[in-house]
């Protein structure tokens, strides 16, 4: 019988770790992925995993640390958040470049200045070109599963790729949700061994990491880890088809809720669309034809799983909880509209919401407004603005 | 040289064989190369140890002469020779 | 779909165990089967501080990631909070329950929060808290009061809860006593 433990996000992504049972951790902690650290310390302390635990000064020492540990043939993994990734930066491309099957729990924070603890997706954002596969969680149950299932993905032969498995800062991290456990022989079996190609610590086939590479190679090694990004989405695929056999639970790139005939949609990622679906749910009841699209794999970019999506729509609202300041509007807008533009032959008349920002609050009733202004589009097929903000005081 | 393409070559940058600079012969840099009067010299292994490229050969504590595939000719053994035995010459090409 | 949750608002001061309160109403639940959401609002964490926490229990699944903005019930474990702004008695609706931990009647504080709909229960938890654990730490006896009030968990239950989670980090003797302040602020806990 599988238990339900009371768990917080970042407890659940510290249990996954006891039971993946990884040979190094290097981590420093930082608020509010600091529970992660700590309770997987103290697991290591207890000798329930038998994980090498390295405590470092720094992120940039935690990161590469994580990738010296990674390079020499062993599953690593860590935990950061905020500045934490922020000072990971050049590292990250060193692990996702020398395609370091790292896995990382991200628990997503707004980025200084000014200075702010709480959620929001500034971070995971900025690191979204990096080369790391982003999993986006709703809630501590996917932070566990995800944490579990990210393993799978990294260490695939075709993929070899970092992993970076985020999840919301408090609202997530910090808030303490029934999470159904998995019996650890099984996750054990689910993530097998870690077996390396090609590792630096393998003495008998020497091998080197990290050479400068000029104008003649690097365009192709780059080439070839993009390409791997590309390929790893049919890749997570399968997998997620495995995990299904292993827990019965279904995942996918992209989650649609009540489109098979919705006429207007939020697309959002994180905790937010768990609010977005009681919304829908009341807006249904209504009659409102309403439906949520939730992005679970970020990186790779579901390109074509957006586009199919959006496909019957007659207006979309996309959720950032980031600013890219970049004059226009979010990230996630900049890459849905690239879908829809390209795939689909009917343009959707789509807008942009930042929300959330440092931890704001998003509540139903900012969801409903931003519904209420799809009806109109819905109905008018005007767009008054696309870049819209939700919950701040112009 | 044929450069291989992205699908051949292995992930992440990785050179899979050891000690391929071997390979690469940087002695094609050099102007000017080293020459040994093994009359005058007294092995005492300074320029040995003072060559960053590895490139003078040693027998049984003696110097017997230079790597010409791979020294590329910096000078530094002639300028550390205590018994200046070691002169450098002008490449010809 | 939203009125099948429970939703729960405690305010404390940092230090008084509202945290630890509202995990512990919702762990209860969750051995009872029931799907939980505990979680503190987090700002500038020094103890005395005024603080919020929330619960959430529902037989269904709880997709709400927001956070609490109109309670069932609020928990007042401070009476000294009872004159911060804004009131605690914000977004409660007509069918609310506010529990205050207090020697006053429910009608005085019915008064002074100008709180006209709901229900009101007062106990007087600190007092409890001091006679059974010699601390005045109320937050064990607020729960005993808060089942009195909604009968949302069981008391057996909670101290089930209450061994499980505590019973390492608190002597026998502690344990007993909050045990005994669990049954006393239930059995003093007045409705008006």
């Amino acid at each position: 019988m599988s238990k339900i433990l009371p768990l917080t996000g970042d407890h659940a992504a510290s249990e996954s770790m006891r039971q993946i049972n990884p040979d190094v951790v290097a981590a420093y902690p930082i608020t509010p992925a600091t529970e992660i650290v700590m309770s997987f310390s103290q697991i290591v302390a207890n000798g329930l995993a038998d994980t090498e635990m390295v405590p470092v000064e720094s992120e940039h020492s935690a990161m590469s640390a994580c990738v010296g540990a990674s390079a020499s043939g062993v599953r690593t993994m860590t935990a950061t958040s905020s500045q934490g990734l922020a000072l990971m930066w050049e590292v990250l491309y060193i692990a996702a470049g020398m395609r370091l099957p790292i896995i990382m729990h991200c628990v997503n924070r707004a980025l200084s200045a000014p200075i702010n603890i709480h959620g929001d997706h500034s971070d995971g954002m900025g690191a979204r070109d990096t080369g790391w596969i982003q999993i986006y969680c709703e809630n501590a149950q996917e932070v566990y599963e995800m944490g579990i299932f990210a393993v799978r993905v990294a260490e695939h032969k075709d993929i070899m790729l970092p992993v970076m498995v985020n999840q919301d800062g408090f609202i997530t991290s910090h808030a303490i949700e029934g999470v159904k456990m998995f019996e650890d022989a099984d996750v054990k079996k689910f993530v097998g061994e870690y077996v390396p190609n090609m590792p630096l610590l393998d003495v008998k086939n020497p091998v080197t990491f990290g050479p400068i590479d000029l104008q003649d190679y690097y365009f192709e090694h780059k080439f070839q880890q993009a390409q791997a990004m590309r390929d790893s989405k049919k890749r997570i695929v399968e997998l997620f088809a495995e995990f299904n056999k292993f827990s019965g639970k279904k995942y996918e790139l992209v989650e649609q809720y009540k489109m098979e005939d919705a006429e207007i949609a939020i697309l959002a990622l994180s905790s937010t669309c768990g609010t977005t679906r009681v919304v829908v749910n009341e807006l249904r009841e209504k009659g409102i034809k309403a439906g949520m699209i939730k992005i679970r794999v970020f990186r790779p970019f579901p390109m074509d799983e957006v586009a199919a999506a959006c496909k019957n729509l007659k207006a979309l609202a996309v959720l950032d909880r980031a600013d890219t300041c970049s004059g226009e509007g979010g990230a996630v807008f900049g890459d849905v509209c690239t879908a829809i533009y390209n795939l689909n032959e009917k343009k959707v008349p789509a807008i942009n919401y930042v929300y959330g920002l440092g931890g704001r609050d998003i509540d139903e009733a900012q969801i409903k407004n931003i519904f209420n202004e799809l009806v109109d589009i819905a109905k008018t097929g005007q767009v008054k603005t696309v870049l819209n903000y939700s919950g701040v005081r112009i | 040289m044929e450069l291989k393409n992205s699908k051949d070559l292995p992930i992440g940058g990785k050179i899979l064989q050891a000690g391929n600079a071997q390979e690469y012969t940087t002695g094609e840099w050099r102007n000017e190369k080293p020459v040994l009067d093994k009359s005058k010299c007294i092995n005492c292994l300074f320029c040995w140890i003072y060559c960053p490229d590895s490139s003078v050969y040693v027998e049984e504590g003696k110097v017997t002469g230079f790597d010409y595939d791979h020294c590329k000719g910096c000078g530094i053994c002639a300028y550390m020779c205590p018994k200046k035995c070691i002169a450098m010459q002008k490449e010809e090409k | 779909m939203k009125k099948q949750i429970t939703e729960i608002r405690f305010h404390g001061r940092g230090g008084q165990g509202a945290k630890t309160a509202a995990d512990l109403l919702a762990q209860t639940a969750l051995e009872a089967g029931k799907h939980i959401q505990s979680f503190p609002e987090y700002g500038p964490e020094r103890a005395g501080a005024p603080m919020r926490s929330y619960v959430r229990i529902s037989d269904e699944v709880i997709d709400l990631h927001c956070g609490v903005s109109n309670p069932d019930i609020v928990a007042v474990i401070d009476p000294t909070l009872l004159s911060i702004n804004p009131p605690v008695t914000e977004g409660v609706g007509k069918e609310g329950i506010l529990l205050v931990n207090t020697n006053e009647k429910p009608e005085d504080i019915r008064k002074k929060l100008n709180f006209k709909d709901g229900t009101v229960y007062t106990v007087d938890a600190t007092k409890i808290a001091y006679e059974e654990t010699g601390l005045p730490l109320p937050n064990t006896a607020m729960l005993g009061a808060i089942i009195k009030a909604t009968g949302i968990i069981t008391i057996d239950h909670l101290k089930d809860q209450l061994t499980k989670k505590l019973g390492k980090k608190l002597s026998p003797e502690k344990m007993a006593g909050n045990i005994k302040a669990i049954t006393k602020a239930y059995d003093t806990a007045v409705k008006g």
